[in-house]
C-alpha cells in the first residue's frame, strides 16, 4: 500500500479477516430479526385480541401456493450450502450453478407470490377496495398484516437474489475465491434468514387453525 | 520496533482535494467529515430553538403563527436527536479515536463506514427536503404519534423516511463498531485494558443494533399507512395508537442512552487525565455502562403512564425505571473520587467534565421525578420533561461533546485553540444553559404545557429569564465555534500529548499519520489507566 518504510500494525482494519466479515453479517442478521420482530409484535397483539377474524380471513389464503413457496424456498437454501461447500472445495463452476439455481428458486417464489397477490386484487382484498373496506375490523388487520409482512418479505427476497448475483460475478473475477469464500458464506446467511423468516410467516398466515 | 522511524505526512497532507476527502476510507477523514456535518446541522437546529426561544419572549403570538411554531419545534427535535445527538459522539469521536485507542489503523470495515457518512448525508437531505417540498415540515412532534402523523397533510412521509435512513447509518456505524471491538484490539490489550471510552461505544454499540430496527419497521408502518392506508395504527380504519407509542419508545428510549453512554465515555476519559490519577473503580464504571444499556431496554412504558396502561405495568415500568439511576450514579460516584487526591489540573475539558456531572445530576434526578408514578401524572407533558430532556441532552450529552472537541482538539489539528477565550466560552455556555432550561422546571410545576407558541401571563417572568439565558447561550456557542476555527487554523503548534495522557491515542504524532502509528504502540502496565507517577494505586 504505501513505500517499504511505512511501519504497518499486524492488527490493521485493512487486513482480510474472514471471522470479521462473518461476525458482521451476523451481527447484521440480528437487526434483520428486530426489523421483523416488531411485525411479529404486532401480529401477536392483534391476533390475539381478533382470533376468530383472523381465522375466517386466513381461509382467503390459498395453502397450496404457500406450501409450493415453502418447498421452493427450503429447497434455495440446500443449493446455496451446497454452493458453499462446493466453493470451499475449490469447484468454482459448480458453486456457480448452484448459486443460479438458487437465483432461479428466488424468481420463482416471486412470481407464485405475485398470482397469489393478484388474486386477492381480483376479489377487491386490498386496503381502499369496496369490497376490503367493507370488512370487519379483525380481517382488515390480517390483511393489513398479510400484505406488509410478505411485501417485505418479498423485498427481501428481492435484496438476497441480487447480493447472490454480485457474489457470482466476483467469483467469475476470482475476487470470491476457496481461499477467500467470506462473501458467498455471507450471502448464504442472509438467505437462509429469508429463508427462516417464511418459515415463521407461512404457518402464522396460512396453517393456524 | 528497531527500525529507523520515518517522520509520516499527517492524515491531512497524504492527499488533497474535495474526492479525496468525501471517498475517503480513512477513520479519521470521516470522522472529521461528520464533524462538519454535524456541527453544521446543530447550529441550524439551535438557530429553530432561538426562534422558539424568541417566540415564547412574551405572550401571545410575537411573530410566529402556531402551525408555523408546531413545524419548528418538529424540525427542531427531528434535527437535533437525528442529526446531532445520536450520531454526535460515536460518528465524530468514536471514528476517530476509537481505532486509535485500540491501537489499530482503521475500523474493521472501512468501506461500510464511508457507506454510514453517505446515508447520513442522504437521510439529512430527506430532512431538509421538507422545507422545500409540500406543505412543509412535519408538524407532528419529533415523536411522530399515531393517529395525526397519518392524517396531517404536511411532509409526515419524508421526515419519517429520513429518520429511517439515519438509523440504518447509525446501524452500520454500531455493527462496525462492535467488529473493531472484538477483532482489532492490539496485541496485548484484553478487554479489562481497553479504555472506557471504547467501553461506552462497545455498549452504546449494541443499543443501536438492537434497538434501531424497531423503530425503523414502525417508521415504516406510518410510512405504509399514509402511502398505501395500512391501517395498523389509526383507530378510524382499524389500527391502535397505544401499540404505536409502545413500538416507538421501545426503541426511543433506548436511544437516549445511545445518545448519554458516549458522553458517560468521554467523561471518564477526561477526569483522569486532568487528575492524573488512575480511574477509580475501571470495572465497576465499563460493566456499568453493560448494565446501563440492558436494563435501558425494560423502562420504555415511563414514556406513557398516562396514555393508558395497567397499574402493574406502570410498577414495573417505573421500578426498572429507578434501576437505571443506580449504574449511573455508581459513574458518578467514580468519577468523584478519582479526582480525589489527584493533582487536578483544571483546563477547559476538565470544566466541560465537571459540568457535564453537575448537569447530568439535575437532569437524571428529575427523571426520576418523571419515572415516579403519582409525580408523572402531574407534571407529563409540561415544561418539565422539556427542561428535563435538555439537562441530559444538552447539559450531559452536548456538554460532553463540547468537552471532547476540546480535549482532543491537539490531537486532530496539531494546534491548540486559545484557552483564555475557550474558559469564557465554558462560563457563557454554562451560565446561558442553566439560566435558560432551570426556569423551564419550575414552570413545568407550575403547569405550563409544553408545546404552544402561547402562554397564560402567571409565566412571563420566568419565560423571559429563560429567553434571556437563550441570548447568553447562543452568545457562548458562537464564541466557541469562533476560536475553536480560529485555533485550527492559526494556533500555536501542539505537542504530541499536551495534557500528557497515557491512552494510545497520546502516543502517536499530532495529527497522527494516515495509519495512526509509526511504530507498535506501546500498553501501559498495570491498566490503561496507571499513571506512573500517582502516588495511591487506590485499589
Amino acid at each position: 500500500m504505501a513505500d517499504s518504510h511505512t511501519f504497518v500494525l499486524p492488527n490493521s482494519g485493512h487486513n482480510f479477516d474472514a471471522k470479521a466479515s462473518k461476525m458482521g453479517m451476523w451481527l447484521f442478521l440480528f437487526t434483520e430479526l428486530l426489523l421483523f420482530g416488531g411485525l411479529f409484535l404486532v401480529y401477536i397483539i392483534y391476533r390475539y385480541l381478533n382470533q376468530d377474524a383472523f381465522l375466517l380471513a386466513s381461509f382467503e389464503l390459498n395453502v397450496w401456493m404457500g406450501t409450493i413457496n415453502t418447498i421452493v424456498l427450503l429447497t434455495s437454501s440446500m443449493t446455496i450450502a451446497m454452493a458453499i461447500t462446493a466453493l470451499q472445495k475449490g469447484n468454482a463452476k459448480l458453486a456457480i450453478t448452484l448459486s443460479w439455481l438458487t437465483i432461479l428458486a428466488a424468481l420463482s417464489f416471486l412470481v407464485i407470490k405475485y398470482f397469489e397477490w393478484s388474486s386477492k386484487f381480483e376479489h377487491g382484498l386490498f386496503p381502499g377496495m369496496d369490497h376490503f373496506d367493507g370488512l370487519p375490523l379483525g380481517e382488515r388487520l390480517y390483511f393489513y398484516l398479510y400484505f406488509f409482512m410478505t411485501g417485505l418479505h418479498a423485498l427481501h427476497v428481492i435484496v438476497g437474489g441480487v447480493f447472490i448475483a454480485v457474489v457470482i460475478r466476483l467469483i467469475k473475477k476470482e475476487k470470491v475465491t476457496k481461499e477467500r469464500y467470506s462473501l458467498l458464506e455471507n450471502s448464504g446467511l442472509y438467505w437462509h434468514l429469508v429463508d427462516l423468516i417464511w418459515i415463521y410467516l407461512f404457518p402464522l398466515f396460512y396453517l393456524i387453525h | 520496533m528497531s527500525e529507523t522511524v520515518v517522520q509520516q505526512p499527517s492524515f491531512f497532507q497524504v492527499k488533497k482535494g474535495l474526492f479525496s476527502w468525501i471517498f475517503t476510507l480513512d477513520h479519521k477523514r470521516i470522522g472529521i467529515l461528520y464533524l462538519y456535518s454535524i456541527g453544521f446541522f446543530f447550529l441550524v437546529a439551535a438557530g429553530l430553538g432561538i426562534l422558539m426561544r424568541l417566540e415564547l419572549l412574551n405572550p401571545g403570538r410575537d411573530f410566529i403563527e402556531a402551525q408555523t411554531y408546531n413545524q419548528v419545534f418538529t424540525l427542531h427535535g427531528v434535527i437535533m436527536i437525528f442529526l446531532f445527538i445520536i450520531p454526535s459522539v460515536p460518528a465524530v469521536f468514536g471514528n476517530f479515536f476509537l481505532p486509535i485507542m485500540l491501537g489499530t489503523d482503521d475500523v474493521a470495515f472501512p468501506r461500510l463506514n464511508l457507506f454510514s457518512w453517505w446515508l447520513y448525508i442522504l437521510g439529512a437531505l430527506f430532512a431538509l427536503s421538507t422545507l422545500v417540498f409540500g406543505d412543509g415540515p412535519a408538524d407532528t412532534g419529533w415523536t411522530f404519534y399515531a393517529p395525526y402523523s397519518v392524517k396531517t397533510g404536511t411532509n409526515v412521509t419524508t421526515s419519517v423516511l429520513a429518520a429511517f435512513i439515519l438509523g440504518f447509518s447509525s446501524i452500520l456505524t454500531g455493527l462496525n463498531f462492535i467488529v473493531t471491538i472484538h477483532r482489532l484490539r492490539t496485541p496485548g490489550m484484553g478487554f479489562n485494558q481497553m479504555p472506557l471510552f471504547a467501553w461506552a461505544l462497545y455498549a452504546t454499540s449494541w443499543i443501536q443494533l438492537l434497538a434501531t430496527p424497531v423503530i425503523g419497521i414502525t417508521l415504516l408502518m406510518i410510512v405504509a399507512e399514509r402511502v398505501f392506508g395500512i391501517g395498523l395504527f389509526d383507530p378510524s380504519i382499524g389500527g391502535d395508537p397505544i401499540l404505536y407509542q409502545h413500538l416507538f419508545w421501545i426503541y426511543s428510549h433506548p436511544a437516549v442512552y445511545i445518545m448519554a453512554l458516549p458522553a458517560m465515555g468521554i467523561v471518564s476519559e477526561i477526569i483522569p487525565t486532568f487528575a492524573q490519577r488512575t480511574i477509580f473503580g475501571y470495572k465497576a464504571i465499563a460493566y456499568s455502562s453493560m448494565a446501563i444499556a440492558f436494563v435501558g431496554y425494560f423502562v420504555w412504558g415511563h414514556h406513557m403512564f398516562t396514555s393508558g396502561m395497567s397499574g402493574p405495568a406502570a410498577i414495573v415500568f417505573s421500578i426498572m425505571t429507578f434501576f437505571v439511576a443506580i449504574p449511573t450514579a455508581v459513574k458518578v460516584f467514580n468519577w468523584v473520587a478519582t479526582l480525589y487526591k489527584g493533582s487536578i489540573d483544571i483546563q477547559v475539558p476538565l470544566l466541560f467534565a465537571l459540568a457535564f456531572i453537575f448537569n447530568f445530576l439535575i437532569g437524571g434526578l428529575t427523571g426520576l421525578v418523571l419515572g415516579a408514578l403519582a409525580a408523572d401524572v402531574h407534571v407529563h407533558d409540561t415544561y418539565f420533561v422539556v427542561g428535563h430532556f435538555h439537562y441530559v441532552m444538552f447539559g450531559g450529552a452536548g456538554f460532553a461533546f463540547f468537552g471532547a472537541l476540546h480535549y482532543w482538539f491537539p490531537k486532530m489539528w496539531g494546534r491548540m485553540y486559545n484557552k483564555k477565550v475557550a474558559n469564557t466560552a465554558f462560563a457563557l455556555l454554562f451560565i446561558g444553559f442553566n439560566t435558560t432550561y432551570f426556569p423551564m422546571l419550575i414552570l413545568g410545576l407550575k403547569g405550563m404545557p409544553r408545546r404552544y407558541y402561547d402562554y397564560l401571563p402567571e409565566f412571563h417572568d420566568l419565560n423571559m429569564l429563560s429567553t434571556f439565558g437563550s441570548w447568553i447561550l447562543v452568545t457562548g456557542i458562537i464564541v466557541m465555534v469562533i476560536n475553536l476555527f480560529a485555533g485550527g487554523i492559526k494556533g500555536k503548534k501542539a505537542s504530541a500529548n499536551p495534557w500528557n495522557g497515557i491512552t494510545l491515542e497520546w502516543q502517536t504524532a499530532s495529527p497522527p499519520p494516515l495509519h495512526n502509528f509509526d511504530k507498535m504502540p506501546e500498553l501501559p502496565a498495570g491498566g490503561p489507566y496507571n499513571y506512573p507517577n500517582a502516588k495511591n494505586a487506590s485499589h
